[in-house]
């Protein structure tokens, strides 16, 4: 190896080092007992408690939330993601599939209302937005939770962008082989999308899993909190505590961050190529 | 579009109503919901609201708070922006450049990518404790006394670093990519033409990064503005007091817990400008991305 | 089988754009008619108006005895061959070939014996559980030419079928397209912007320019008799030469001035005449001329392809550009000034208003 390849190493491995010894030390602290951490400060070696810990946070309720173990949360947690991924990815292939295949009058105008959403983050819209959600009395509940996040036009760009690139003479020649509007979805476009629809969930996945504005503001119930969400509530007891359950803290944010990051790890090339294919 | 569509009178109106629907009861209701409070009043006990012009706009934007959060927010987003390139950008040059390990750096450097900001945040907190975090022990150590969540620059300073640790990742993953589209003949012609390394990155390889380059920086800015709200939230603990806030936060802020309903949504309303503006230019950028392919 | 007619078709897009002209056409059952012509003539428009991907704004095309202009394109009992194949990448070749049969409702025997049949005659039966990505080019043209065959349509539309595959491919394609068509006999209309590939292909031509109709014919009678300059420019490689004449006292001369030893009786006073490279014979010495056109060029490049040589030359000071073919063991010195001849029934003259051909009245005398 040439000495210029020693000093390439040395850069990557002090990046790597960087984006893991944060987290290295959430997952190590959180197998140490609550008392030890208080004296020692975090720490960067295995304490010995890893299973009392976990235990004591995915099924004991108390000590952060009064009613909800880290289980329900992560359950709370599972169904946002999956929920969000899977209703985002039907909605916009239907959108985007009459956008793109079909001539219809006003097709052009729902193009740019659906569009339009993309001008305008949830956060800039966030106070009219929960009232109206609680005005439709969609509090504490999973579809005023995940519906509203679904607006945004993301999904339908993608799957947009994806369909224009299918080649025109597929849809010709399904047309000749007599297949319709709906024989085509199923049969060909559908089994055409698998890797985009692959791509497009992980990314949906880990954005809705990540939700924490949102649910702050429409979860008040703790039965319906996510383990993001459960951050702040778990700061706010930790912080007032005489001696805080750090270890169990960390033990929440190692599990609030372990489902998505395992997806997109095992995922990462289909992962990667959506998020690059999807932002041309 | 295709050459070739369907022509079926009822079935693009079913496919495209569900979507239809959620964007007219989400998103088009509440922006113009947020638009129209902008312009009022509103009784804090809810006793009616009067119009009121664009009396919460001056309002807003003449208040010394406003211009503080302002001038913190631009800060933080220049700040964050550059920090979040310029490490991603280096790490991605050396990533592309080693061919032994290639892949596990990549999964190493962009896995972070799937984390919270809220979960970024409580480690950091963590990390940054008076008491038992380890990076404030070795600030100590060089003789400053970091007190985050007490003095202003230390919270900001925090706010920034977790916010950059969170962002790299993505940033990442956009340069090695576009530096992995740069034709291999490109680099060839440039190592023919050019002996000192350094130089042709400069003159050849970061040229042609520059479209991804542009179109980082709109996502980066969006970003610091918009999705580090959980990082801010857990670092503030939800105890603004003297720290510093995003426009953004503060929308939060005097909507939910100060209860000024118009003044929060004229700010709403301006940050809708500003996110209006960098979208359009972020589409012109992708347009031309397009042409360069 | 069945034959199909066009009859003053024409397409004209929403911005008002013509893509084809009224066009008239009738093909015979089992004839192979290849259109043919430059890009943006129209010519792949028309095909996919017989085929019902595009809407035709005026005037019928028949199929049989059916005029198909509101039938839907699966239900014209038509197969397309396309230019990028478009098989479908996520099922195998054998679902490939049975996708249409099934949407029609054929029996699984029968759709199978069909898919047998075709994969043996096209020689792609080892392949019928692939993917089309694990195939070569010419193995997926092949399949493409199967999704056409197991249909038993009336007749076959192929879009530039061969331009993806190289050019040693193409021969051998070319050649297979049309044992199989004669084979089983099923008429075809096929497009292609390769004049080559035209004129080996088709029983009859039809040569189209700016979405009307210039020429229909045989190959020969085209290559023989074309109706327009564009027709011999655009049919024959190396192309005619055409060159404008004017009548200058009792001769004709180059318009652009160089005089022409040239007899003959036209009517008009300017005309163009074309030459085509093969009908100029290369005079030596001062050997007798019985041709009615002779001329003096000078030589600026040669090309020798082996079996011949192309001679470019130009007509003295005008800059007119020649080409003549040559035999190719002849050796040419750049600079060198050669005499051409040409014979009298060699000679192509086209009206220089029109450019369309001009019949010789009378007879041409010796220069």
């Amino acid at each position: 190896m040439k000495r210029e390849h020693i000093f390439d190493h040395l850069i990557l491995i002090i990046g790597a080092l960087f984006m893991i010894v944060p987290v290295v030390v959430a997952f190590m602290t959180s197998t140490h007992d609550a008392v030890s951490i208080y004296k020692n400060g975090l720490q960067l070696t295995w304490g010995g408690h890893f299973e009392e810990t976990y235990r004591a946070v995915l099924t004991e309720a108390g000590g952060f939330t009064k009613s909800v173990t880290g289980l329900t949360m992560l359950q709370n947690s599972l169904i946002l993601g999956l929920g969000f991924a899977i209703g985002k990815i039907v909605i916009s292939m239907l959108a985007a599939y009459a956008i793109v295949y079909f001539r219809f009058p006003l097709g052009t105008f729902f193009f740019w209302i659906i569009f339009s959403t993309l001008l305008l983050p949830l956060e800039v819209r966030i106070l009219p937005s929960y009232e109206i959600v609680q005005g439709l009395g969609m509090m504490n509940s999973y579809s005023g939770l995940i519906v509203p996040l679904i607006a945004s036009a993301t999904g339908t760009f993608y799957f947009r962008q994806f369909f224009k690139s299918v080649p025109d003479e597929l849809v010709e020649a399904a047309r000749i082989d007599g297949a319709g509007p709906v024989k085509f979805f199923i049969d060909i476009l559908v089994p055409l999308s698998k890797t985009m629809i692959a791509a497009i969930f992980i990314i949906m996945f880990v954005y809705g899993w990540n939700q924490y504005l949102w649910p702050t503001l429409i979860t008040t119930d703790e039965t319906f909190f996510t383990l993001v969400r459960g951050m702040k509530q778990i700061l706010q007891v930790w912080i007032g505590a005489q001696i805080p359950d750090t270890n169990q803290a960390m033990a929440l944010a190692v599990l609030a961050m372990l489902p998505p990051v395992i997806i997109v790890v095992v995922f990462q090339s289909w992962f990667v190529k959506g998020l690059v294919e999807s932002e041309k | 579009m295709k050459r070739v569509q369907f022509a079926n009178p009822l079935m693009p109106y079913m496919l495209l109503l569900p979507q239809l629907v959620i964007v007219a009861v989400f998103f088009l209701w509440p922006a113009a919901e947020a638009v129209r409070a902008s312009f009022y009043l509103e009784d804090p006990f809810g006793f009616g609201a009067t119009f009121v012009g664009f009396d919460n706009f001056t309002d807003a934007l003449s208040s010394s708070d406003y211009g503080r959060t302002a001038r913190f927010t631009l800060g933080f987003t220049a700040v964050t922006a550059f920090f979040s390139l310029a490490i991603a950008l280096l790490l991605a040059v050396k990533a592309d450049s080693v061919i032994r390990g290639a892949s596990s750096y990549r999964t190493l450097l962009m896995w972070v990518y799937a984390i919270a900001p809220p979960v970024a945040g409580l480690i950091g907190v963590m990390l940054f404790d008076q008491h038992i975090g380890p990076l404030s022990e070795m600030a100590r150590f060089l003789g400053w006394d970091m007190q985050i969540g007490v003095n202003y620059y230390d919270t900001a300073f925090a706010m920034v670093v977790i916010s950059v640790w969170k962002q790299v990742p993505i940033n990442f993953i956009f340069f090695l990519s576009g530096l992995q589209s740069v034709p291999k003949s490109v680099q060839e012609a440039a190592a023919i033409d050019c002996r000192s390394g350094t130089r042709r990155f400069w003159t050849v390889t970061f040229p042609l990064l520059a479209p991804t380059g542009f179109f980082l920086l709109i996502i980066n800015i969006t970003y610091a503005l918009f999705d580090t709200f959980g990082i801010i939230d857990l670092v503030l603990k939800g105890e603004p007091g003297n720290n510093p806030v995003t426009l953004v936060y503060k929308v939060f802020l005097d909507g939910f817990r100060g209860n000024d309903l118009g003044g929060s949504s004229a700010q709403s309303v301006i940050l809708m400008i500003l996110v209006f503006v960098l979208t359009v230019v972020q589409f012109r950028m992708i347009e031309r991305r397009v042409h360069y392919n | 089988m069945a034959g199909i007619s066009l009859n003053n078709v024409r397409k004209t897009y929403a911005g008002g754009v013509s893509a084809v002209k009224g066009v008239s056409l009738d093909i015979e059952d089992g004839e192979f008619i290849v259109l043919v012509g430059p890009s943006g003539c129209g010519k792949s428009t028309l095909l996919r108006m017989v085929a019902g991907l595009e809407t035709i704004t005026d005037g019928e095309v028949t199929i049989g005895d059916r005029v198909v202009n509101k039938i839907e394109p699966a239900d014209r009992d038509i197969a397309m061959v396309f230019q990028n194949y478009a098989l479908y990448p996520h099922m195998s070749v054998y679902n490939n070939l049975a996708y249409g049969l099934k949407n029609r409702g054929i029996g699984k025997a029968e759709i199978d014996r069909r898919v047998r049949e075709a994969a043996r005659i096209l020689e792609i039966a080892d392949y019928l559980d692939r993917k089309p990505r694990a195939l070569s080019g010419g193995q997926r043209q092949r399949v493409a030419m199967g999704r056409a065959i197991v249909r038993e349509p009336a007749a076959f539309l192929f879009d530039e079928p061969l331009s993806n595959l190289d050019a040693k491919l193409r021969v051998q394609m070319r050649i297979e397209i049309k044992k199989l068509q004669k084979s089983l006999g099923t008429t075809s209309l096929y497009v292609t912007h390769d004049q080559l590939e035209a004129m080996t292909l088709a029983d009859r031509l039809v040569v189209l320019n700016g979405g009307q109709v210039e020429q229909i014919g045989t190959p020969i009678d085209v290559y023989e008799n074309p109706a327009s300059t564009f027709v011999a420019s655009f049919i024959g490689s190396p192309a005619m030469n055409l060159m404008e004449i004017e009548r200058s006292g009792e001769g004709w001369a180059l318009s652009r001035g160089e005089g022409l030893s040239l007899t003959c009786s036209l009517n008009e006073t300017s005309a163009i005449l074309g030459l085509r490279p093969e009908d100029l014979h290369i005079i030596e010495g001062d050997g007798a001329i019985n041709d009615p056109l002779m001329l003096s060029v000078v030589v600026t490049a040669v090309e020798p392809v082996g079996a011949e040589s192309y001679v470019h030359a130009t007509l003295g000071e005008t800059g007119q550009e020649i080409i003549v073919r040559a035999p190719g063991k002849q050796h040419f010195e750049v600079g060198s000034v050669l005499k051409v001849a040409a014979k009298k029934e060699k000679l192509h003259f086209f009206s220089s208003e029109t450019g369309k051909a001009i019949a010789l009245e009378g007879n041409l005398q010796p220069a």
